[in-house]
């Protein structure tokens, strides 16, 4: 299964960065791209809750995509299942993937953790065997290498 | 975002799944050009196997089998990995950048709250 994550260290405490990801407010400064306005953002966020985010590109395309809350656990873990229900990524389209972001407090303020996992379902589907992260592990690898001898 | 066949990396992911597979992958990294006798030799599984997970790779366009003689040799292609690369870069570039200005917008914030945490103290 097909998974991405991203790591980054914020001067901020849990629960500040928690209320960014979750409230329409947050959401609207940090969603959408850097040339183009938020137009919605609905949240509730509780385990079943639903939220939906629309935005608009600099060439005119709306984008928007949905899902529900999985699990709520203020300031610490949020999961939600994520699909695009307008535009976005065509391989994605109606596909459900999952984010999984989990908020640590660290001397600094707070590790962020964001896992978008379950990427290409149809993929997975079709390989029951798991152990996506370490083939992507070695793609990333291999693929560096290639970098390395490119640059060589 | 930009559309990228999704066939192509289906292949890739599916041949890549198997730990077989990859390490004769890792195997033909180290080594350009290798014979199929000499590929299937550190692993526990009989000739007709190997030759199995040489099909699905080869299916998947990730290497190239050649004949020389009477030896076929194995060789790796980059084309499909860098296209599955790039296809996971995109989706890191969409959350690396979204992420970038969440962080940005929650130390804001936690500014904002600081300083009035001090004023509440100073008072």
């Amino acid at each position: 299964m097909t998974s991405l994550t991203i790591i980054r260290r914020i001067a901020a405490r849990p629960a500040i960065v928690f209320d960014v990801l979750t409230t329409p407010e947050g959401i609207g400064c940090w969603w959408g791209p850097d040339d183009g306005p938020v137009l919605v953002a609905e949240t509730d966020v509780r385990v079943g809750g639903r939220f939906r985010v629309r935005f608009r590109l600099r060439d005119g395309t709306e984008h928007e995509s949905s899902g529900e809350y999985i699990e709520v656990v203020r300031p610490t873990r949020l999961v939600m299942s994520w699909r695009w229900t307008e535009g976005g990524e065509p391989d994605e389209a109606g596909e459900e993937s999952r984010i999984e972001i989990d908020l640590r407090p660290v001397d600094i303020g707070t590790a962020l953790t964001f896992t978008h996992a379950r990427l290409r379902t149809e993929a997975s589907r079709n390989s029951h065997e798991g152990g996506w992260n370490g083939a992507l592990d070695k793609l990333e690898r291999h693929f560096q290498k290639l970098e390395e001898r490119n640059l060589a | 975002m930009a559309k990228s066949p999704a066939s192509t990396l289906d292949h890739t992911f599916a041949a890549l799944v198997d730990p077989t597979r990859r390490a004769i992958l890792a195997r033909l990294e180290q080594e350009n050009r290798i014979s199929i006798s000499d590929l299937a030799r550190p692993f526990a599984i009989k000739l007709p196997a190997v030759m199995k997970h040489l099909d699905v790779l080869g299916e998947a366009g990730l290497i190239i089998r050649s004949k020389q003689g009477r030896t076929v040799t194995v060789q790796l292609v980059a084309g499909p990995m860098e296209e599955a690369m790039d296809w996971l870069r995109r989706y890191e570039r969409f959350w690396s950048a979204r992420l970038d200005r969440l962080v940005a917008r929650a130390e804001e914030e936690e500014a904002k709250v600081q300083s009035a945490e001090l004023r509440e103290h100073d008072e």
